[in-house]
């Protein structure tokens, strides 16, 4: 929308950009002089607005707008994205130039994928071998059957149990035999009927089931509720849960997700002496600093915490040498700044609160700290500023004020004192303050600022240099004059003002630095430590300034001083080119020395110099969608940390891409704010945090929880957990079905290849209904391989998901082997030691069915790792219920299976057959097991060993040592 | 193992001495089975419990010379006696009861065709008379449903067998040869067999059509179809000893056609054991496998005792493990 007019005089219109770059703090867009004044007399304007088609940048904007024949230039400061939100303006009147899905927030949409979990595209894959398998069984038994019907076509029309020929017409026809083309067709299919159990249609739903309880545990879990904002786990998508086992790269959003979006003031270097706010702040401040007027008590919305010190020297004045540079500090800090106090009201009538409302955080966190120190800012109008100073109220002049830009990097305002003097304030980055500094002053003072900005921001403090200068009156005319010209000037505004303002910023004399902690989210250095422990790579993106974006890195852990920084800046696809190439070329000589270093000297423990890079959005634009992202991506996988500053929401989609292209690993993003959906649906994983930034990121994720360090537990031990879990049950249940199936596909070997199944028809059914299905979703929702303390301690564990160690194709085939292997056993042991016998088909089915039962649920009870009385009663329920139900089909007389049950219940051989098949064909099993288990051990094998075995060491060593050593902990 | 059920009866000794006269004061105990030691208990011997089996294929012998190269001619030819007599001898004292049993071989009586071909509802219960729909081929004539309808029935085995030890009538006890289920619910005491083995082709036996379902013993063994290819029916019991080098008798109806698919048959004479018929694949199974086991017991103790590895031990795991190798 086109700015056309607003409630303020000056044309401004005040917006807040979170949904957009998610940047909380206020943004000014201005409409053009001309159209300012039509708008409140309600007249007509007409004009014509040319402008771009509609794109995603939401950064630019160029148009053109014919009003009143004049041609008038539009620029991204004149127009209110959607999605902006009008702050401290009551209205605003503009044209809509694109609309709906035109508009750039839609634009930035990338739409919401369907996301599926990557074990289940690797089941996928599984189960077309599956379907291969079964084709190929189908395949085996027509042939054979046509083998079969082609050697004895001779004999069928006789043959007692064919009889081909229907002799009770007087005409002899074929009964029920279509020529033995047709015959083979229908074994194909009636044989796809009987062997469909091989694909496990009944997995999906034991896997919806169980995901729905590992739902219900992760929304459950007390560690992963927030109690500030009162929210607990929110399990969005169902079909994901075991994709947070495999998490290789997190993408984090910066405001709101690692930080609090809350700048607070720690500490001030003035006049070359630190004031550090560390020391412990005596209980009479916590009300902080407030002021009386007509009776009624002002306060700063937010308390800071004070010096004591400092807060004595603000209080004695002037009077000496360091108190008045203090003064001048604070005064600095209350003035030099774009803030608008709004006073608030609260339900005690007497007590009022200042809200101090403005474009940058940082300037916030100074003005509330100013005002804890008593110097605190009431009013601002664009003509004077009135300031309360330790009680009394004092009205400057803003005689003029150069707004911050980032080639600047500084603002500075020009005061007119009350007693006539004019000293212009400035506050800006150190690297560009120092050089206005003038540095033949206080020499020794400018040193110790230098060192003092050092340590600060060491510590991940934001730091800002804040530098005064008096002007005197022909300076101040100059200015004025010059000021004057270039405010109206029409063309290249900009350029001229910038050029005033470096000219009076010079010379300056510096008053001190300051030092402002952007807020880390509790626990986030130490979720990072542990993430990277884990070998789970995580990238920043964020919509910061590059500055920024590195001072988080700092205060997160995320960026070490041992790193080494690959920065790249660049603004035309051949910088950005030659950039990444030197990049590519530092880090690996980097990575490559520190092999070396490494190769020489393991034994001394030198590890390889980290790199970091830091890429910033203008560069991206170059890179994403062009053959630079190959080498973007080379260079961002021998750097550790990966900071990516000033990306719009899109482009933080196109990184992840960047990386879900070129990698199988999985991706997880995790943001806060509208401007993070579509990275957050593009990722494999998307976390959204339910913070103070509104609904949409929550809305588009996947899973949403209050605090990025609940992303620990989440990924540690729920993720561990859900995939360890799946990961067997799908095997499991491969396994499951394969077994019954291949059972079945044995007998009809013994029966002229026809399809008949001795096991009963309603058995069939009931196997994975009733039979075998409920101790696989007990297994999948209840199992824990490891307990949460061990895997949070140890976060290496992790690496079993990035592994691939619970479901990859090796343990498929093997698994497959098993099965094959205890089919055989299942089918064969019963059939020889009846060969030749008077068994019945329904009694041998009884036994075959009893038999795969308690196979299939004893190897379900040998791989359970936490046994609790629901894994048991499901496991030994689910076999009773099997005689229950076996014992119940064959009381039915109208079935053939009539009492074969208790029939054959009667015979030994039964109960030993029984006994031998299930013995026989579990032992390979196991010993694979003991075997690799106790000589290979994996390291959750090994961590859950200590977690049973030292555990008890801690209490009771001696016990350890003569305790028998079970070499399988879970039986 | 062989178990005896019988109890023995020890006397109470102990009641005689004191038979005072005042019933009041009798110190006799009170009789119980358990004071007593009376109570019943089965009694176990390890005998070896060996299964004697006499098997006789005569399929082929009883088929005189001259219809040697066309069997079927001979089988189906209902104008020549078909009686043969064959002689065996008992290897081993054979116990009462001594069990007949016919083997088939290369009979699918799992084939799906003919599994499907029976009507469960018609056995039971006059009422299901005309439910023959799964039946066909012989589901119906011209003078209503069979009874029992389907392929299973009609193939009813036919072959009779008498037994005779130097010319001295051996009875053979039909009764009892099928399931007690089978007689009780499954096969109606009110049907009887109707239009049975009366269409163009006979497939085996006919039935008695006074005698009742429940009755026909010989139907409910054949129409248990059997799960293999390879299997026995019980014909009947021998209830007496059959003596060791007995030679015994067995005059054959040889009726049944198995030519026409060149299926065996055989007569088997056999007692039981405790775990059922003659088979050593399981026993065989079982040494294999217990010998299985023990080995594998004794390989882990081995490898515990020569290369054990502490449990967990946590410089196994893999970011504590040196790259230089296993600390062992």
């Amino acid at each position: 929308m086109v700015l056309l007019s607003t409630s303020e005089p000056t044309g401004v219109a005040y917006v807040q950009t979170t949904n957009l770059d998610g940047e909380s703090n206020l943004k000014t867009r201005y409409a053009k002089q001309e159209t300012l004044q039509k708008i409140p007399e309600k007249e007509n304007v007409s004009g014509l607005i040319k402008c771009e088609k509609p794109n995603r940048n939401i950064y630019g904007f160029q148009a053109n707008m014919e009003v009143d024949g004049k041609q008038v230039s539009l620029g991204p400061s004149n127009i209110i994205l959607r999605g902006c939100e009008l702050k401290n303006t009551t209205w605003a009147v503009g044209v809509a130039v694109y609309a709906g899905s035109e508009t750039k927030a839609m634009l930035n949409n990338s739409g919401a994928p369907s996301k599926r979990s990557r074990l289940e595209t690797h089941m996928n894959l599984e189960i077309i071998f599956l379907s291969l398998f079964l084709v190929a069984l189908c395949t085996v038994v027509s042939v054979c059957a046509a083998v079969w019907l082609r050697r004895h076509r001779d004999e069928l029309d006789y043959l007692p149990f064919y009889r081909r020929k229907d002799f009770s017409e007087d005409e002899e026809k074929n009964y029920n035999y279509y020529g033995w083309g047709l015959e083979i067709f229908f074994t194909f299919l009636m044989s796809v009927i009987v062997f469909q159990i091989m694909i496990p249609i009944s997995l999906y739903i034991s896997m919806e089931l169980v995901r729905v309880g590992q739902a219900y545990f992760m929304i459950r879990d007390a560690e992963m509720y927030d109690e500030s904002s009162n929210t607990r786990f929110q399990c969005r998508a169902l079909n994901i849960n075991e994709d947070l086992g495999q998490i290789k790269y997190v993408f984090s959003d910066k405001t709101g997700t690692l930080t609090e979006n809350m700048m607070e003031f720690q500490c001030a270097s003035i006049w070359g002496v630190d004031y550090n706010g560390g020391k412990a702040t005596s209980q009479d401040q916590k009300d902080g600093y407030f002021v009386q007027a007509d009776g009624q008590v002002l306060r700063p919305k937010m308390v800071v915490k004070t010096d004591p010190e400092l807060l004595q020297y603000v209080r004695n004045g002037k009077e000496t040498k360091e108190g008045s540079y203090v003064h001048d500090f604070f005064l600095a800090l209350a003035a030099c700044n774009t803030i608008v106090p709004i006073i608030v009201d609260t339900p005690d009538p007497t007590l009022k609160l200042i809200d101090y409302q403005g474009e940058s955080p940082d300037e916030q966190a100074l003005v509330y700290a100013a005002a804890a120190y008593g110097f605190m800012l009431i009013e601002r109008t664009s003509g004077h500023i009135v300031i309360d100073i330790q009680g009394e109220r004092k009205r400057f002049n803003v005689l003029g004020l150069h707004e911050f830009d980032s080639d600047r990097k500084r603002m500075s305002v020009i005061l007119g004192f009350p007693n006539q003097s004019v000293k212009v304030f400035v506050k800006g980055a150190d690297t560009t303050m120092f050089s206005v500094i003038d540095r033949s002053l206080n020499t020794s003072i400018i040193r110790a600022t230098e060192a003092h900005l050092q340590s600060y921001s060491s510590i991940g403090l934001r730091t800002l240099v804040i530098g005064m200068r008096e002007l005197s009156t022909s300076e101040f005319e100059e200015w004025h004059s010059a000021f004057e010209v270039a405010s109206t000037a029409l063309m290249g505004r900009a350029r001229l003002l910038r050029k005033i303002a470096s000219n009076i910023e010079s010379n300056l004399c510096i008053l001190g630095a300051s030092g402002i902690e952007d807020k880390l989210q509790q626990g986030v250095p130490e979720a990072i430590e542990s993430l990277r422990t884990a070998g789970i790579k995580v990238w920043v993106l964020t919509g910061d300034k590059q500055e920024t974006a590195i001072s988080i890195g700092y205060s997160s852990k995320l960026l070490t001083s041992k790193m080494t920084q690959v920065i790249v800046n660049s603004n035309s696809k051949e910088s950005c080119r030659k950039s990444l190439e030197d990049a590519i070329i530092m880090s690996k000589k980097l990575t490559t020395t520190s092999g070396t270093t490494n190769e020489t000297g393991r034994t001394l423990g030198t590890g390889s110099t980290p790199v970091a890079l830091i890429i910033d959005g203008t560069s991206l634009v170059y890179i994403l969608d062009s053959e630079l992202e190959e080498r973007l991506f080379e260079l961002a996988c021998n750097c550790s940390v990966v900071l990516c500053c000033r990306v719009a929401p899109l482009q933080k989609a196109g990184i992840i891409s960047l990386v879900k292209k070129r990698t199988s690993d999985m991706t997880l993003a995790i943001g806060d704010g509208a401007n993070d959906v579509s990275m957050i649906q593009m990722a494999d994983v998307g976390v959204g945090i339910s913070g103070q930034e509104g609904r949409q990121a929550v809305m588009a994720s996947d899973f949403a929880m209050g605090q990025f360090r609940f992303l620990v537990p989440l990924l540690f031990v729920h993720g561990h957990w859900n995939y360890q879990r799946m990961g067997y049950m799908i095997l499991y249940n491969f396994y499951r079905n394969a077994v019954f199936v291949l059972v079945l596909f044995w007998y009809v070997l013994f029966t002229c290849f026809t399809l008949t199944t001795a096991i009963n028809e309603w058995s069939s059914v009931l196997y994975s209904v009733i039979y075998t299905s409920v101790p696989t979703i007990v297994v999948g929702i209840l199992d824990k391989d490891l307990s949460r303390l061990t895997l949070l301690k140890h976060p290496q564990l992790y690496g079993a998901g990035h592994r691939d160690e619970c479901y990859n194709k090796t343990l498929f085939w093997i698994t497959m082997l098993d099965t094959l292997y205890q089919s055989v056993v299942v089918f064969f042991i019963p059939l020889l030691a009846y060969w030749g016998s008077t068994i019945d088909a329904a009694s041998i089915g009884d036994l075959w069915t009893l038999a795969v039962v308690i196979l299939v649920n004893l190897h379900l009870a040998m791989d359970v790792i936490h046994w609790n009385w629901i894994t048991h009663a499901a496991i030994w329920g689910s076999i009773i219920a099997t005689f229950i139900c076996v014992i119940v089909i064959d009381a039915i007389p109208s079935l053939v299976g009539y009492w074969a049950i208790f029939e054959i219940a009667k015979t030994r051989l039964f109960w030993f057959c029984l006994l031998a098949i299930i013995v026989t064909a579990l032992i390979p099993r196991f010993v694979v097991k003991v075997l690799y288990q106790f000589y290979a051990p994996c390291d959750v094998q090994i961590a859950r060993e200590a977690e049973k075995f030292w555990a008890q060491s801690q209490s009771a060593a001696v016990e350890v040592e003569m305790s028998p050593i079970l070499d399988h902990p879970r039986r | 193992m062989d178990t005896n059920g019988a109890t023995t009866s020890s006397t109470a000794g102990g009641g005689s001495t004191s038979k005072s006269s005042s019933k009041k004061h009798s110190r006799k105990p009170v009789y119980s089975r358990f004071t007593q030691q009376e109570l019943p208990a089965c009694k176990p011997i390890l005998t070896p419990g060996l299964v004697v089996e006499i098997v006789d294929r005569y399929d082929e012998s009883c088929v005189p010379s001259n219809y040697s190269n066309d069997k079927l001619k001979f089988i189906q030819n209902p104008s020549i006696n078909k009686s043969c007599v064959r002689t065996l001898t008992v290897p081993k004292l054979m116990k009462s009861p001594v069990f007949i049993y016919y083997q088939l071989d290369n009979y699918y009586q799992n084939h799906r065709r003919y599994v499907k071909s029976r009507s469960d509802k018609q056995l039971r219960s006059v009422s299901d008379e005309k439910s023959t729909t799964d039946c066909s081929p012989e589901d119906k004539t011209v003078d209503g449903p069979i009874v029992p309808c389907g392929l299973v029935a009609w193939s009813l085995f036919n072959d009779t067998y008498w037994f005779s030890v130097n010319s001295k009538t051996i009875e053979v006890n039909k009764h009892d040869i099928a399931w007690k289920s089978d007689k009780e619910h499954k096969f109606g005491s009110n049907v009887y067999p109707k239009n049975f083995q009366s269409g163009g082709l006979i497939g085996g036996a006919k039935l008695n059509s006074s005698v009742p379902l429940s009755k026909q013993e010989d139907l409910m063994v054949w129409m248990r179809t059997a799960a293999l290819p390879t299997f026995r029916k019980l014909y009947g019991k021998i209830e007496q000893d059959l003596q060791a080098n007995e030679k015994i008798q067995v005059v054959i109806q040889n009726n049944y056609n198995t030519y026409s698919f060149s299926g065996k048959k055989k007569l088997v004479l056999s007692t039981t054991s405790w775990i059922g018929g003659k088979n050593d694949f399981l026993g065989i199974a079982y040494i294999i496998v217990g010998g299985l086991c023990l080995f594998l017991a004794v390989c882990f103790i081995l490898l515990y005792v020569i290369k054990p590895r502490p449990l967990g031990d946590p410089s196994y795991l893999s970011w504590n493990r040196s790259p230089a190798g296993h600390p062992n």
